[in-house]
This record gives structure tokens, C-alpha cells and sequence, in this order.
């Protein structure tokens, strides 16, 4: 009984911080903060963050890391900006975009899984070899298709009472990852591997398939991402999510999952994608400069993990 | 002699768990006082009090009549009360002498004093009768015992007057726990106050001078060694009589459902032929590196088959350990923390993990996994808690239940009742009979030489990596196995 009360408020935990956070700057910006246009914006710009975290909260329970993902999603705007201009229809384009990135996922999973290699170190050269890969085939440029297809509208704000489509694209993956976290066995061995990868193992647990497929659906999910960011920028940019990463894996981490693997859930990280929107809104409501929202933001990281390795402590004792 | 450590009335609880109900405990210099009790009597608990890491909610702790009040370990350290854990706290990577010297390095100016880091690591294993260890190399690459004996040093070269050893031979093989027997009895006569916790009452009765054994928290009994027998010891330790410990009804052995050839898998398995039949026990006996787990691993396909063959009923080529447990072949590792069990994810998840459906509901599981605690005996709070906060001896019920939920014919059991309590020990070996008189097959590994001759049907015995022929149990003695084991009577087998 208390250990399931316990489990529920480490789930509310963040959602409580969100919360609180909402209603501060409410408080102090009413007018321009709460408003549903604002409500839109902060969805929208939630987004990108948000879909690629879906992917990367998987590889983060399945007890792995991926860097890589800022690169590929500017790999994942070019080539979705390359077969436009090739005349490819745009699904067809968004589709090898999707796929493309999932390729980069699969040969980091190869890598980490066939080579032994730790996945921060495999990532960490992903991500320089897919930046510049992105810079290659974009000849250095941001590429613009000349056709303006629907892409270009997924991430347009409406009129008042509407959300752009990509962030209930975003709410679609959301849920769909959720079930499959809970109600699957591949959700089940993912919780396995991160949480003791030897147990897994003996249980005859497909460890290798197990991390394959998890760098794979990650990279897709950041495919997604790349797609999303395409019609936010209208093309693609070899230079766009710089560090975008670290910032996917904050949401991820905010929302309660453990970097040594086995825990975190897809609404913790929505929640955690959703602070950080939030702070750099209400931030920029108030009039701060952008580096107040920085040290915000890296403090609220800092006082999530906190909190939660607080909660585990008492819960152990 | 004035007694060194003084504990009176100790009480702790967390939450509304109470893991000390009141504890006496009185330490003299020149003893080794053994302390015994199932886990969970509060043994963990009472050496975190001493060593500074809980503090008490009541109760006195008087150290050479001074109050003592430690308020984290490094208080306990510089007091003299050092403690060497059944995990080991060795930096792998630091030398001999920089373990020995850790968190004690002596200095001069900013800097680290060398020579007299290496001087005082010297003196210490000097004193322990090891001064051939060499102070430069590896802890890393040291040996097991090895890693011990340098914390022991440690605990020497920081001035220790009170050691607390938990659990020090539950690695160690014969003949490094003679060794350290005898280290500790020389610890003793130069004045050292040893308290030693161990589940091994053989090894209290043989060690101890005296023995205190705590039940639910609390002294329950505290008298010189000589005045218990080993029974009167485990009466106190449960609090009631232990009705015959081993269950062993007459098997009627089958068919054979697993048969090896000379399989071989390295570095320890060199040969092993055996033969397995429905319905019997089959025992693996041998020092702790023998290659008894290599074996159960191999067959079990953790570990890869280097040569020879193995013959399952109805399944032949290369195993791995999803095939193994589609055909029924169970394993139950002998490392439940690191190997066994995921312990942050619940029991219900980790009783199932082995076979799942493709689209999973929670709620069926819990029930499920609700009907087989019941059926093993297992105190938790329900499916869904996390297998980490239950005892050993629940873990590893709930471990051994994998194997019965799982449908498993051949159970392969590698040390099945380590570092568990007599309650549960009595439940596995219940439960051990019980399968083999459905007509399961099991191999059993296991150290504890009482446990295999009161559980097994048949034994054989390892050594260096070669399997000995199985006998009738009826066959062997304790010292007859130990000879095998030690590659004393090859010519006689």
C-alpha cells in the first residue's frame, strides 16, 4: 500500500512541479501568460523536445544513452529537404527521413551491442559523424524546397481553440509509446535490460535484439523530431538542434527516469519536456534575459534529480 | 578481562519496521564473539549502529567505559571499530598499499608521504603473517582472499581494537578459510576484540569464544561457545524446534533428460559426463572455482560449450537461455543480487520476466504472481513491491519461484541456500523433494556439504574443472567428499 502511494507520488512529483511552476508565472504575468495562444506556443515549441524524448525515455529504461540525437535531426531535416527538392511526394519524403535517422540508430545499436562499446562513447562519435554527415549532404547550406507542401504546416499555430498537428502528432506517439511501455513484452524486457541487464539475460531475455531495437525506435522517434523541426524552420539546416540532446535527455531525466536504467515513464517525460517550455515562456514573459533561463533551467534539473534521489533514499530505508 | 565495547538496549526501527527491539551485546578484547541470527534478526542493522552509519533511538554504547556515539563511519574508524563486509570494499585500481593506507594516507605538506604509506602497509601485513604480498601490485588482480586479508590490513593499520567480519568465508574456499581462522585467532591473542557474524555454525562453534544470537531484534541468548551445541543454537536463532531440516522421500528415477559428454567451456570446465534422470536429485559438490557453475552455466547456455556434447530429451545443438527455458530448463543463480534477481523492478515482473505473451496484462500477472507467494511462502507487501526491499530469504524464494512459474522440468541449482535464513532454507529444501517426487530433475551445486548429503540422491564431485562419477549419496561422507574435492583419492575413484 505505502509503497504503491510512494510509486504515485513519484510520478505526480514532477507533474506537481509543473504545476507550481504554471502557477507562479501566472501570477505574476496573467495577462499575456495565460491565454491559449501562449497555452499553443508553449505546446508547440514543446514538440520537437517532446517527440524525440518519447524515444529517448526507452533507451534510457533500457539503461543507454544516445548523444546522437541533435545530429539527427538535422540529418533528418536534410534529407527530408533533399527529397523534396527531388520531387519526392512529401509523405514519401517524410518517410525516408524517418527512415534514414532509424538507420542511424541501428548501427549505433550494432555498434554498442556487436563492438561491446559503452553507448556514450558509440553516441558521442555519432554525433559528430552524423552532424557532418548532415553538413556534407547539405553542402553547408540550409536547404529550403521551393514547393511549399503540408510539412511546412505542421508546426503552424491556428486559430484560437486549435493546436498544430505535430503536437497531436507528438500526443499520438505519446500514448501509443505508453502502451507499448506497459503492455507488451518488448516494453517488459526494455524495464529488464536497464534494470539488470545479467537477470534479463538468464530470464532468456534477446538482450542485443532488446538494445538494437531500442537505438532504433530512439533515432526513428528523433526522425519524427526532425520532421516536426522541418516545419517549424519551413527546410532543413545541417546547424539547427545543436545540443538539442542534452536537452531531450533533461526532460527525460526531470521526469523521473533513472540514467542507470529501469525507470522512467512517458508522461514524466512529457511533463519534464513541458517544465522546461514553460520556464523559458515565463521567463521570457517577465522580461529575463535568456542566461537567467539557462542557470533556471540547469537548476531545476538539478533540483529534480535531487528530489527524487530523496525520495528513493527514504523509500529504501 | 574489562570488556572493550558495551551495548545495552539498543533499539532502532525505521518507519514502523522495528529492526532492533532492544540489544545487549558485550565485547571482550582477546575474543572472538560470534554473532548469529536469520536474516533479518537485525544483525545488518546493529553493525550499522556501531559503525556510526544509524544512530539508535535508545539504548547505551559504551567503548572502554567512555560513551560512544558515533556519528558517521569515520567516527567508528577513529574510535577503532573497523568492519570488513561480506561485499568487499577494495579499490580495484589502487595498489596494495594504496588500499591499506585508503582514506588514511599519511602526508607530508600537500603531499603523499610514500615511503611511510609503504612502511606502515608493510608492518600491517607484516602482522598478518603476509609480508610476501607484494605492495605495488593491483588489489584488482589479487585474489579474493587476498583482497580480504588487505582489508583486514587496513583495519590493523588505522589502530583497529574492535573487527567486525561479516560473513568472511561465504567466498573463500577451504583452504583460504583455514587461513583465515587462522589469522583471526592470531588477531585475538595479540588482543583484539572479533566479532564474527556467519551463518555457518560450524564455523562458530569451531571459532567462537563466545556467541550471542539475536532473533526479531533483540539478544535472545549470550554465553561462552562451549555451552551451546549447534542444535540449541539454531533453536535460539528460529525459537522453536527445527523439525527435521532435510526432506528427502524415496525417489523413483526415470528417464534420462540430460546427458553431457566431456563438455568442456572455458577457463574452468574441463570435462564433465554426467548423467540426469526425471524424478531424482543430483548433487554437484567441489571447491568454490571448481567449475561446478561453469557447468550449470554451460548446460543452461550462459556460457558457450568449447567442446563435448549435451543431451537434452527432445533438444540438441547449441543452448542459449531463451531456448533453455522454452524447453523447460530452469536456472537459479547462485548470485541473486547481481545475476538473479533485477531488484528495483517488482516481484511480479521478475517472476514472469522468463515467459511473457506479446501483449501484456499487469493486472493478470499480479494475480498470478499474488497465488505463487502464497503457494512459496513469501512475507512481501504484494506483486507489484520491488523484489530489493524483501529479505534474502524472500528473494530467493521468489528467484526459485521463477523456476516453478516457468514451467521448468530440469531445475539447475546453483547454491540455492546461500546467505538465507534456516526458515527459508527449510522451505527450498521442502520444496527441492517435493519437485523430485513429481518427477522434475534437479542439479544441484552447492558448498554446504550437510545440504547435499541431506537433499541429494546422487552425488558427484568436482575438482579443478573435471566431474568426478556420481554416487549413490548412501556412498559418501563428508570427508570422502572433501578428499575428492581436494583431488586427494583420484586413484581410489
Amino acid at each position: 500500500m505505502l509503497a504503491k502511494l510512494r510509486q504515485s507520488l513519484s510520478q505526480v512529483g514532477p507533474l506537481i512541479g509543473l504545476i507550481a511552476i504554471c502557477a507562479l508565472f501566472a501570477s505574476l504575468r496573467w495577462e499575456t501568460f495565460v491565454s491559449w495562444d501562449n497555452f499553443a506556443i508553449i505546446l508547440q515549441q514543446t514538440a520537437v523536445i517532446g517527440i524525440a524524448a518519447l524515444g529517448m525515455t526507452m533507451v534510457i529504461i533500457a539503461g543507454g544513452i544516445d548523444l546522437s540525437v541533435g545530429s539527427i535531426i538535422a540529418l533528418g531535416t536534410i534529407v527530408l529537404a533533399l527529397m523534396l527538392q527531388a520531387g519526392w511526394p512529401p509523405m514519401a519524403a517524410a518517410v525516408a527521413a524517418v527512415g534514414a535517422c532509424a538507420f542511424c540508430g541501428v548501427l549505433s545499436g550494432l555498434l554498442i551491442t556487436k563492438l561491446r562499446l559503452l553507448p556514450f562513447v558509440v553516441t558521442l562519435g555519432m554525433m559528430g559523424a552524423l552532424r557532418g554527415a548532415a553538413k556534407g549532404l547539405a553542402g553547408q547550406q540550409p536547404i529550403y524546397p521551393d514547393d511549399e507542401t503540408w510539412l511546412n504546416n505542421l508546426m503552424q499555430l491556428g486559430e484560437k481553440g486549435t493546436l498544430p498537428s505535430g503536437v497531436w502528432l507528438t500526443l499520438g506517439f505519446a500514448v501509443l509509446v505508453a502502451l507499448v511501455l506497459k503492455f507488451t513484452r518488448f516494453g517488459r524486457h526494455l524495464f529488464a535490460v536497464g534494470s539488470n541487464e545479467l537477470t534479463a539475460r538468464l530470464c532468456g531475455v534477446p538482450v542485443e535484439r532488446v538494445k538494437i531495437y531500442v537505438y532504433t525506435l530512439g533515432a526513428a522517434f528523433a526522425g519524427l523530431g526532425a520532421v516536426l523541426q522541418f516545419g517549424y524552420l519551413t527546410g532543413g539546416d545541417p546547424t539547427t538542434a545543436v545540443g538539442l540532446e542534452l536537452n531531450i535527455i533533461a526532460a527525460v531525466v526531470i521526469g523521473g527516469a533513472s540514467l542507470s536504467g529501469g525507470r522512467g515513464t512517458v508522461v514524466g517525460t512529457l511533463v519534464g519536456a513541458l517544465i522546461m517550455s514553460v520556464v523559458a515562456n515565463g521567463c521570457t514573459k517577465l522580461g529575463l534575459a535568456n542566461w537567467v533561463q539557462e542557470i533556471v533551467t540547469g537548476a531545476i534539473i538539478v533540483a529534480a534529480v535531487t528530489l527524487d534521489a530523496l525520495r528513493h533514499r527514504k523509500s529504501k530505508e | 578481562m574489562p570488556p572493550i565495547l558495551q551495548l545495552s538496549g539498543i533499539k532502532k526501527h525505521f518507519g514502523a519496521t522495528i529492526a532492533l527491539a532492544g540489544v545487549d551485546l558485550t565485547i571482550t578484547p582477546g575474543e572472538v564473539h560470534a554473532l548469529v541470527g536469520e536474516n533479518g534478526a537485525g544483525k545488518s542493522t546493529l553493525m550499522k549502529v556501531l559503525a556510526g552509519i544509524h544512530q539508535p533511538d535508545a539504548g547505551a554504547m559504551t567503548l572502554e567505559g567512555a560513551t560512544y556515539g558515533p556519528n558517521g563511519p569515520a567516527d567508528a574508524r577513529s574510535a577503532g571499530i573497523m568492519m570488513v563486509n561480506q561485499e568487499l570494499a577494495i579499490a580495484p585500481h589502487l595498489t596494495v598499499s594504496g588500499n591499506i593506507m585508503l582514506g588514511a594516507e599519511p602526508t607530508r605538506g600537500p603531499l603523499l608521504d610514500q615511503a611511510e604509506i609503504n612502511r606502515r602497509a608493510t608492518e600491517a601485513l607484516t602482522e598478518l603473517g603476509r609480508p610476501d604480498i607484494p605492495l605495488d601490485t593491483l588489489a584488482g588482480d589479487l585474489g579474493i582472499a587476498e583482497q580480504q586479508l588487505l582489508e583486514i590490513a587496513r583495519a590493523l593499520a588505522v589502530g583497529c581494537r574492535v573487527l567486525v567480519l561479516d560473513e568472511p568465508t561465504s567466498s573463500l574456499t577451504a583452504a583460504d578459510t583455514a587461513k583465515l581462522f587462522a589469522l583471526i585467532r592470531r588477531l585475538r591473542d595479540q588482543g583484539t576484540a572479533i566479532v564474527y557474524i556467519s551463518h555457518f555454525l560450524e564455523e562458530v562453534t569451531t571459532l567462537s569464544n563466545r556467541c550471542t544470537v539475536l532473533r526479531d531484534g533483540a539478544t535472545v541468548a549470550s554465553a561462552p561457545t562451549t555451552e551451546f551445541t549447534t542444535d540449541d543454537i539454531v533453536n535460539h536463532m528460529v525459537g522453536r524446534q527445527v523439525d527435521e531440516l532435510y526432506h528427502r522421500t524415496v525417489h523413483a528415477p526415470g528417464e534420462i533428460v540430460l546427458e553431457t559428454d566431456q563438455l568442456a567451456s572455458s577457463p574452468n570446465l574441463c570435462s564433465a559426463s554426467l548423467q540426469l534422470r526425471r524424478g531424482e536429485v543430483l548433487g554437484l559438490a567441489g571447491l568454490i572455482g571448481a567449475g561446478r557453475s561453469d557447468l550449470l552455466q554451460t548446460l543452461f547456455g550462459l556460457a558457450p560449450v568449447e567442446s563435448g556434447e549435451i543431451k537434452i530429451a527432445g533438444y540438441s545443438g547449441r543452448p542459449s537461455p531463451r531456448r533453455s527455458w522454452r524447453e523447460g530448463i530452469g536456472f537459479l543463480s547462485e548470485d541473486r543480487k547481481t545475476e538473479g534477481l533485477a531488484l528495483n523492478l517488482s516481484l511480479a515482473e521478475n517472476l514472469t520476466l522468463p515467459r511473457l505473451p506479446n501483449l501484456i496484462n499487469p493486472r493478470t500477472l499480479s494475480i498470478e504472481t499474488g497465488g505463487w507467494l502464497e503457494k512459496l511462502g513469501v512475507r512481501a507487501a504484494g506483486p507489484d513491491q520491488a523484489v530489493g526491499e524483501l529479505s534474502g530469504g524472500n528473494q530467493q524464494k521468489v528467484a526459485f519461484g521463477r523456476l516453478l512459474r516457468n514451467d521448468a522440468d530440469i531445475l539447475l541449482l546453483d547454491e540455492p541456500t546461500r546467505g538465507i535464513d534456516i526458515g527459508a532454507k527449510q522451505t527450498l529444501y521442502g520444496l527441492i523433494n517435493a519437485l523430485a517426487g513429481e518427477g522434475k530433475a534437479v542439479l544441484l551445486v552447492s558448498s554446504y556439504l550437510p545440504e547435499l548429503l541431506g537433499t541429494c540422491d546422487r552425488i558427484a564431485v568436482m575438482c579443478r574443472g573435471t566431474l568426478g562419477p556420481a554416487r549413490p549419496v548412501a556412498e559418501w561422507t563428508e570427508h570422502t567428499i572433501m578428499l575428492a574435492a581436494t583431488g586427494a583419492t583420484e586413484d581410489a575413484a
